[in-house]
Parts: structure tokens; sequence; C-alpha cells
């Protein structure tokens, strides 16, 4: 197995199956989501479903290790991209015509983020939900109970600042996924004449429903937010 | 007895090639490892060559002046390659491919090397596939063919308009699996200067190190010249840019002899030059002429509004159209020879007809084809010459007709060399282009790359065991020996001398003097005024070479300027000699046209009586004559007649 | 046309490189960009100054000699063609045009605007190739092979080694050139023999000669000259895994 981490190809399949998997989970959490806007209570009942049990946590646990590789392959990939490319750059830039995607050349600065997004969202949901909840604790440092998912969703979107950061973030994933998605695909091999433009429009289309499934649960929160002047609780 | 042995079997000449090869030696795999072969050219004769040896156990050198053997001008041959496989049921065989081509050269090749050659083109195409190479196929999966100049039958298997390319690649991967192995080692950037010669024998050369600057001597058991042609010497042709006939002349100089100069061939089909910034002229396959019309209008009147772009082409009507090869030559049309299309082409032009400003230009014409066969099948064909035809001039030829014009293309003379491609020089060999033996004085379509491979693969690989048979108590050789050193040493003063001219001149301004004393005088029409006068004029043109060039930068460095003036060096005397041969000639044949000598209707007038013979030049020293020696044709195998394409 | 030219000299590998000015004056619109270039270096010769050198053969667009980044793209603004089929009617009277060789840590600059594409023969040693010795090989027409297999083939063959591929990608990374070679064999029955191990062996060789990793930023299909398909990267990617997947 020593191919995935040294040859390329190993490497890249390494980024392309992580990758994947970050995609199905996030279509998993979309859809959890969108529940919260029909149904609060539903929202929550997934919420109790998904807290500090073994299989979740061992979920978390397989995530957050594909998350800390997907990363430092990232890393490792770049650097190794950067040291091929030599020392000299071109002094007029390089024109690429237009179908050379602005998302594959900024895959990284795209993913950084992504992370950092990341960083927010679990300081404001998981660290408030199933991090408690391991640590034994029956209410967050906002006074909920940290299986009250829709009221912490509430309680963070009507913040604007949240808001805008989150759809900034979702735009840098929208492009990180049009991408990745495919590239995914084409780095394990799955593409060919018939099916390269296909998965190619595959990829916008899972990015788009993906990021508009996450960002309709923010706007929605925030204008019910501004629906009762911030005030209402759940 | 001349001094000439061709060494030709006795027999049959079908039977030649087989009682020869049981009669020469062999060497045995644990000798063949304590040999060493240096082969100069890595195209389809030199690449082939190094392959083949590589793979029987000799320790192969291999030498090119490109950044990799891949780069070779074999690579640029678009049409395909011939062989009688009579694959199309149409009654090809190996002795139908050996008249063509003998009837092709018009009966100036040598009858036994061109029997072999057709008799070992089938073995080329099954290695070929066998490396991989993606022939065109039917949808039944098996390979397809398409017809070619000078031939009744469709034979030449083809690779898209590509052909050159796949089967160079086809080479360049067997000797990249030899590389790999180490049985061949390869010199990229590295340009020999001269042969090396110990005891009459070949042994090593002198090499630059084109990327240093330094010059390095190695040793061999004997030296393969596979350097292709010389048709740069007329600066303007469809030869690569580094194409030069330097390796030829050095060993020339070195007492092998040289054949037939004069033989150059002019392609019909070349984009029309532009002007007199050009560098390059570009060919378009003569594959194009199998659907392609050849035309000029009819009317002089038609031809001034064409030329001052008043009219369309596609606007005259068919009635005003003279398709003259279709006319003069009813049953071979359009797919005349390529000498015959040519001076076609000139005569119309001569005549006033030609089609472009500078009126040397006749329209290659897709409409009928694209009528009959529809615009995807001619694009399916000849998509990509399309293409790079519109990419040069701008003009969509699926809309409006080609304009071609003759430009040089190939040359059929070379380096003498005997049955086994062995020259005068014991130890020397000389395959492909770089010699001279089986085209005559005209080479057909798709038979280049045919005996490219077939020396490569098939010839040299046996022949040369029987030399190194005799080498194999030989040790290697010493490159301390003082014929090393004094090669060295001529190698470097004429490097430092040329260095040091300083003049006014580019070795460019001076290239373009020669290519055009060459062009006017010893083209597409020769005479014996015109050849006197460049007998006279290129000698001047090099003493002002040796006096006024100016070469830039160091010689201890990569640098262009210091090649390109040390092959000009050698194409001024290269084309004087090709000069005296075409004066000595004194009929006409092939691509070799003296207008004195011409039948009624323009055709080519020989003179089988005088001049059946291979013209054979050896060095007699700088600033002497040279002498002539001749080798007589003997045609047993075929009835040798005057050449006709008209029924 | 009368241009300004901003072309990278550098007198080896080992000194520093820096861009320089040129003028050229008077060039026709039919001429090549490469007959521009020979222009200026006559005109250079007789200034008394050293010309640029570049590398460049055929002028037909197949020997692949040729290279130049053009105005931020590898052989200039037009595609599917070579630098020296580059003609200077796409160009504008008064324009200034840039010109630089390839860069990439694999393909050291040699002088001026050449590079050593070297690495190039030495990927396509480690196993670009179908092992079979001269003769003894079955008839040409005993391999039967469905025509749009060897089509395949021949797309993926077409490719010249001009290096463009790696000129143009941002991690300098041979894949599209490496694909090209496993994919046209791969196609044909005769290069399925030895399919797994060349896969294998010219990967490997290509990371060790410090070529970048793939991204599928797919530059490298749109400047190929051939226009060789990131596809064959495709089918390359499968061939390695499975083969890797069956060791």
């Amino acid at each position: 197995m020593s191919f995935l981490w040294k040859s390329s190809i190993g490497r890249k399949l390494v980024m392309s199956v992580t990758g994947i998997c970050f995609i199905l989970f996030l279509l998993f959490h979309m859809a959890m989501n969108l529940v919260s806007i029909f149904s609060p209570a539903m929202y929550n009942v997934i919420c109790t479903i998904l807290g500090a049990n073994w299989y979740t946590l061992i979920a978390t646990g397989v995530l957050a290790a594909g998350f800390f590789i997907h990363i430092l392959y990232a890393f490792y990939l770049t650097l190794q991209n950067r040291k091929a490319r030599g020392v000299e750059r071109y002094a007029a830039g390089q024109k690429n015509p237009g179908y050379v995607t602005w998302a594959s050349k900024n895959m990284l600065v795209l993913g950084l983020i992504v992370l950092g997004g990341l960083l927010i969202h679990l300081f404001n949901f998981w660290a408030k939900m199933q991090l408690v909840e391991v640590l034994g604790g029956h209410e967050n440092s906002l006074g909920f109970h940290p299986t009250n998912g829709a009221a912490l969703i509430l309680y963070t979107f009507s913040n604007i600042v949240y808001v805008i950061i989150y759809l900034i973030w979702l735009g840098a994933l929208w492009f990180h996924m049009a991408h990745g998605f495919w590239s995914a695909l084409q780095t394990i091999g799955w593409t060919n004449t018939v099916w390269l433009s296909r998965v190619k429009c595959l990829s916008t289309i899972l990015a788009t429903i993906i990021c508009l499934g996450f960002a309709a649960v923010v706007v929605f929160y925030f204008a019910v937010s501004l629906g009762c002047g911030g005030a209402c609780g759940l | 007895m001349s001094i000439l042995d061709s060494k030709i079997p006795e027999g049959d000449v079908a039977l030649k090639w087989s009682k020869h090869k049981s009669e020469i030696k062999v060497v045995s795999p644990a000798n063949k490892r304590k040999l060493e072969v240096i082969i100069i050219g890595t195209g389809l004769g030199g690449g082939a060559a190094a392959a083949a040896l590589g793979e029987l156990g000799y320790n192969v050198k291999v030498f090119c002046i490109s950044d990799s053997p891949r780069r070779a001008h074999s690579i640029a041959a678009q049409g395909g390659i011939n062989a009688a496989k009579n694959y199309q049921n149409d009654n090809d065989s190996v002795y139908r491919l050996f008249y063509d081509t003998i009837k092709g050269g018009d009966y100036r090749a040598r009858e036994a090397n061109v029997y072999r050659l057709a008799e070992v083109s089938n073995n080329i195409i099954d290695q070929c596939v066998a490396q991989g190479v993606p022939f065109a196929r039917d949808y039944g999966g098996l390979l397809d063919n398409r017809s070619f100049g000078g031939a009744q039958v469709s034979r030449t298997f083809y690779a898209r308009g590509q052909t050159g390319q796949q089967l160079l690649l086809g080479a360049y991967a067997a000797l990249n699996r030899q590389i790999a192995k180490g049985s061949v080692k390869s010199y990229p950037r590295h340009e020999m200067l001269d042969v090396v010669l110990v005891d009459g024998k070949a042994k090593g050369i002198i090499a630059r190190d084109l990327t240093t600057g330094k010059i390095e001597r190695f040793g061999a058991h004997a030296v393969v010249i596979a350097s292709g042609g010389y048709g740069n010497v007329f600066f303007l042709s469809t030869n690569a840019m580094n194409s030069n006939g330097s390796a030829a002349w050095q060993v020339y100089k070195k007492g092998a002899m040289f054949a037939n100069p004069c033989f150059t061939q002019i392609h019909p089909t070349c984009i029309p030059v532009h002007g007199t910034q050009q560098s390059k002229l570009t060919l378009m396959s003569e594959s194009l002429r199998n659907d392609g019309r050849i035309w000029v209008p009819k009317k002089k009147e038609d031809v001034e509004k064409i030329r001052k772009k008043q009219i369309k082409p596609s606007q005259i009507a068919e009635e005003d159209r003279d398709y003259y090869l279709e006319r003069r030559y009813p049953a071979f049309g359009n797919l005349v020879p390529r000498d015959v299309a040519s001076r076609a082409a000139k005569e119309r032009c001569d005549a006033g007809f030609g089609v472009n400003e500078t009126g040397l230009a006749v329209f290659l014409d897709f409409k009928t084809s694209i009528e009959r066969l529809g615009k995807n099948v001619i694009a399916e064909r000849y998509g990509n010459l399309f293409q790079m035809y519109e990419k040069i001039t701008d003009v969509n030829p699926y809309e409006e007709p080609m304009q071609i014009y003759p430009a040089v293309h190939y040359t059929m003379g070379g380096i003498w060399v005997d049955y086994n491609l062995m020259t005068t020089v014991p130890g020397l060999y000389a395959i492909g282009e770089a010699n001279f033996s089986d085209h005559g004085a005209n080479r057909l379509g798709a038979s280049a790359l045919m005996q490219g491979l077939a020396d490569g693969y098939f010839v040299l690989p046996y022949t040369i065991g029987d030399y190194l048979a005799k080498m194999i108590q030989v040790p290697k050789t010493d490159t301390n020996s003082p014929e090393f050193e004094e090669a060295e040493k001529a190698v470097k003063a004429k490097i430092e001398k040329l260095m040091n001219i300083n003049g006014q001149k580019s070795v460019d301004d001076i290239h373009k003097a020669l290519g055009n004393i060459m062009w006017d005088n010893v083209g597409m029409a020769r005479t014996k005024e015109s050849l006197e006068k460049a007998i006279a004029e290129i000698p001047k043109l090099r003493e002002e070479f040796w006096k006024n060039v100016r070469v830039p930068g160091s010689a201890e460095d990569f640098n262009q300027e210091l090649e390109k003036a040390l092959r000009l060096a050698d194409f001024l005397e290269l084309g004087e000699l090709m000069a005296r041969d075409a004066l000595n000639r004194n009929e006409s044949c092939g691509g070799h046209f003296r207008e004195e000598y011409q039948t009624e209707e323009g055709e080519t007038l020989r003179d089988d009586e005088n001049y059946a013979y291979v013209a054979v030049w050896e060095y007699k020293g700088d600033g002497q004559a040279p002498e002539l020696h001749k080798e007589d044709l003997k045609f047993e195998a075929i009835k040798i007649a005057q050449r006709n394409y008209k029924d | 046309m009368n241009l300004k030219l901003k072309i990278w000299r550098q007198k080896n590998a080992k000194e520093k490189g820096r861009m320089e000015d040129y003028t050229v004056e008077n060039i026709s619109p039919d001429t090549s960009f490469l007959e521009m270039l020979d222009i200026l270096n006559n005109n250079l010769i007789h200034e008394g100054k050293e010309p640029i050198a570049f590398d460049h053969d055929c002028r037909e667009g197949i020997c692949g000699m040729c290279s130049l980044y053009i105005n931020g793209r590898a052989h200039g603004p037009e595609d599917d063609i070579t630098t020296c089929q580059l003609h200077m009617r796409r160009f504008k009277d008064g324009d200034t045009i840039y010109i630089e060789p390839w860069r990439s840590r694999a393909f050291p600059v040699i002088k001026d605007l050449v590079v050593d594409r070297s690495s190039y023969d030495k990927i396509l040693q480690a196993g670009g190739f179908i092992s079979v010795n001269t003769g003894g090989v079955p008839d040409g027409n005993a391999i039967p092979i469905p025509k749009p297999d060897a089509e395949e083939s021949m797309d993926a063959a077409a490719c010249i080694g001009c290096g463009a591929c790696v000129a143009t990608c941002k991690n300098g990374s041979a894949m599209l050139f490496v694909s090209a070679r496993v994919s046209s064999l791969a196609k044909l029955p005769q290069g399925r023999v030895e399919a797994v191990r060349r896969a294998k062996a010219m990967v490997a060789k290509m990371d060790e000669l410090g070529f970048g990793n793939c991204t599928n930023t797919t530059a490298c299909e749109q400047e190929c000259p051939k226009g060789i398909s990131i596809l064959h990267i495709a089918r390359l990617n499968r061939e390695f895994l499975s083969a890797k997947l069956k060791d």
C-alpha cells in the first residue's frame, strides 16, 4: 500500500477518496439541515440520535481523520507541485484559456477558506452539541440543551456577521466541490469519452444542491430572526 | 574492373538476398558483446539499426543532433509506407513493387537492392504492427491502404497524416528499450564532425557536444552513417532546419565515394514561397493527390483576375479549368510520380498560368471529392493537413483550392554503398537517405520510410555481421591513437578558423545566396550553361564564406550559429559536386532534368547507352577536381524502357 | 508590422537570466513566428550581438523540437498548433510580445529559450515500448484491432513530446505526456501484454524525476498542440490503480 504516499497517483487517490467521503457527508448533513426548516422538532430528534453514541463517535473520528489526511496531503502535494514548477515564474503570467477553471487552480486557497469556515462551524455547533455531550454536560455555554440544534441554528444565524461568514464559506465550498468531485472521479479513473462531460455537469449540480441546501437553512433562519426581531426562542 | 565492387550476388534477382544471407558470416552472441558500433542519426534508418543491433547484443553508441532521438526528420513524413502485402487483392506482389520502384526511379537504381527492398517491405509492416504502430484500419479490424503516386495498386499503409511520426516512434520505442537495457548508449545533442580511420578502416568519430561545445572522441569497430539527405543545400527545402549533409560529406572527404549527387527530388505539393524572409518550405502530403485534382485556369484572363484577387478560384467554371495532369497522363492522372508532377507544374507556370502573385503556384482542388465522398470523409483522411494548410496560408481548403508549388524534398543521391550497404571505406556503412542505392533518379512516394526501416531493421543487422565477424579478435578502439589525435586537432582548427573570421555576413546570408545559385542553376531544370555558371559561382561564394562570415559567441558553449556555419561550409562544397555531377550526366532522368535532353512532349529523355551507370565521385583533395568512377547498371529482371504514365 | 519583443536571455544553466527588450520592423503578416525570430537573429548578428538560442527543427509542427511560452501561453495564443506553425498575422502592429522558455524544474534552461527535455526520454525508456525484438512477429493482419480502438490509440500517439503540457501546468506535472504513451499502447492488443508493468514503471520514473502531481486543471489538454485529451490521464490512472491493487 506504500503507493498511497509514495506515488503521485496514489497520493491523488487518497485526496479523491477522502474528498468524495466529505461530499457524501455534506450531502447527508445538508439533507438533515433542511429538516430544520420544515420541523425544528424533528431536527432535534435527529440531533439526539446523532449525539454521543458509539456509532456517531466512530463516524466523527473517521471523518476527522479523513479531514486531517486530506489537509495534510493537500499541503504536501502543493509543496511538491510548487517545487516541480521550478524557481522562475513566467514574466507574462499564465493566460490559460477560459475553460481552465479558476477553481481548479486555486484548490488550496479554497480549501483553506473551507477549513477556516469549518473551524468556526465546529466552534458554533459541534463544540456546543456533541462535544458537550461527550464531556457529560447537559447544557452548553449558551444555556441550550446539547441536542437542541434548532435553537442553536436560530441563535447563530440571527447574527448577520455569521450569516455573511457562512455564505462566503459556502461559496468557497461550492467552487471546491464543483472541481473536486469530477476531479476525484477522474483521478480514480472513472471518466471516459461519454462520461467526462456528464461527470463535470454532475459535479456542478451536486455542488450547487449541497451549497443551496445549506444556504437555504442559513437564510431561512436569518429571515425568521428578522421576523421576530431577534427575540424569538424555540 | 572498376574499383567499385558492388558485391551483388549472382543468380536470379528473386533469390539473391536469400542466397546472400546464407553465405555471409554471423557473429556469435558471446562475440557480439565485445563489438562496438557507432550510429550517426536516429531517424528510421539509424533508430531502427541501433535498436536491431542492440537487440542482437552489440554495444551500440547512437548520436543525434536534436535533444531526443525522436526528433529526427523521418518524423515529418506524412503519407505512408509501401509494402507488397497485396491485402487489397489488387494483384500486387514483390515483383510489382520492385518494378514500380525501378521504373519510378527512371531506371537508374540498382536492381538487386531494390528487389531486396521490395522483399523485406512486408516484414516492416508486421514489425511495426507488433511494436504498436497504430496504422489505419477498416471496420473489420484489418489494415487499410491508400494509393500513392507512381503505382496502380493500393499498397500504402498509413497512420492518418502522421505515418512517419508513428513509424519513428515505433523505432524510437525499440531504441528506448535497448537504452534501458544498456546495450545502446544514446548521445543526444551531439554532432559528428569527422570520421576516424585507422589502417584504412572506420574506427570511430570526433563529435561535438552541442550543449557544452566540448570536442569528444568515440571509438568502435564499425561506423554507420544514417544522417539523412542534403536537400538543405538549397536553403529553402522541406527538410528540417537542422537536416544537413555534413556527416556524409566528412566521410566523403575521408575516402567514401559519393554517388549520383545531382539526383534531387522536387516534391510537387508544397506550399508556395511567400517572400524573401522565408526560412523553410512546408510540404503537403502526396496522399492529397489521391483525392485532390490539380489544375490551372485555361484562360489567361482568369489567371490575371485570380492574381489580382478579383475572383475566387472556386468561381471558375469547370470547363475553364485545365486539369493538366489528367489531360497529359490519362492512365495515372493526378497520381503520376513526383518528378513528372513537378515538371508539369513548372511547365504550366512558365507558360504564364501560375495562380499566385509570384506566378509560381497551381491549384490542388478537393471540390470533386468533397461532392463525391462528403466533407466528413475528406476531413477524416486529411483533416490535419487541411488544418495545417489553413494555419499557414489563412485559406480554408474545404472551400477554396489549395495553392501548391514544387520544392526540394529528398536526395536520391548519397554515399555509394555496395550490396552490404558498406561504403568504399571498410567498416563504414551508410543507410537510409544517406546512401544512394534504392531510388535511382526519382523516389516514389511512401518509399523513403520503407527504405529507412528496411535498411535499419532487416538489412544492415545481417550484412554488418559479415564485416564484424572478422573483428572479433580486434580489441576496443583506442581513442588515444595518433589518428584520433590528428582528427581532433583538425576539427578544432576548423572551428577556431571559423570563429576568428569575424566578417560582415551571417551564415544565413551566405546560405541564402547558395540556395539561390542552386535553385536557379541546379534546380528543377538544368542546362549546360546553368551548371557551368553554378560551378563558377559556388567557389567564389565559398571563398567569401571563409573570408567574411561572422560566427558570434563562443565555441565552448551552446552555439547554434557555429553549428550552422560548420554545416554550411560542407554545403558549399557539396553544392559544387552536385553541379559537376549534373553537368556530367548528359541526359534527363527522373528528378534530373536537363533541358537539352527532352522529348517533344517535354518528358525526360534518357540516354541508356551512355548513362546507364551510377556516377560515383572520389574526393581528391581540397581544390582538386574529384574523380569520376562508374558503376554500370545491369537490368536483368526488368527490361529497360521509356517511362510511360500515359496508358 | 513593427513589434516590441521581451525575450528571456540566459547564458547557461548556472547563470541567472533576465528579460531583455528587442524590436523588429517591417515584418510581413505571412511570416511565421520563428521566421520573425530568424530575422531578429540575423539583425543581431549584423549588429555584432549574440543571437537568441531557441530550439526548432521541422517547422511543420511534428518534430516537437520547438517550444516557447509566448504572451503567457505555451506555443502562443492560438489553439492546437506548435510555435513553428504560428504566424505573425495573429499579432497586431505595435504589439509587445513576451517570449520565454518552458519553466519547470524537470526542464532546466540550457541557454536563452532552449531547455533540456531529456527527462521525457527517461520516462519512455522506463517502459514506453512493447518488448518485441526485430523479426519473428506475426503477420500484420493476424492481430485485428477494432477501428475505434486503433483510432483512440492514434489520438494518444499523436503526442510530439514538446513539453507544452508540463510548461503550462501549474504543478509541472507530466501526466498528459505519460498518459498519452500508456494509453496509446494500452488500447492495442499488442500493448496489453505489458500494460500493468508499463504503467507502474513509467509513473515511478515520472515521480522520481521531480514532475508535479496532476490536479486536473485541464490546462495541459488546452495547450497541447495535438489536442490530446485528459481522458488518457483517466485511463492511466485506471491502469495504474488497478495494477497497484493487484499487487
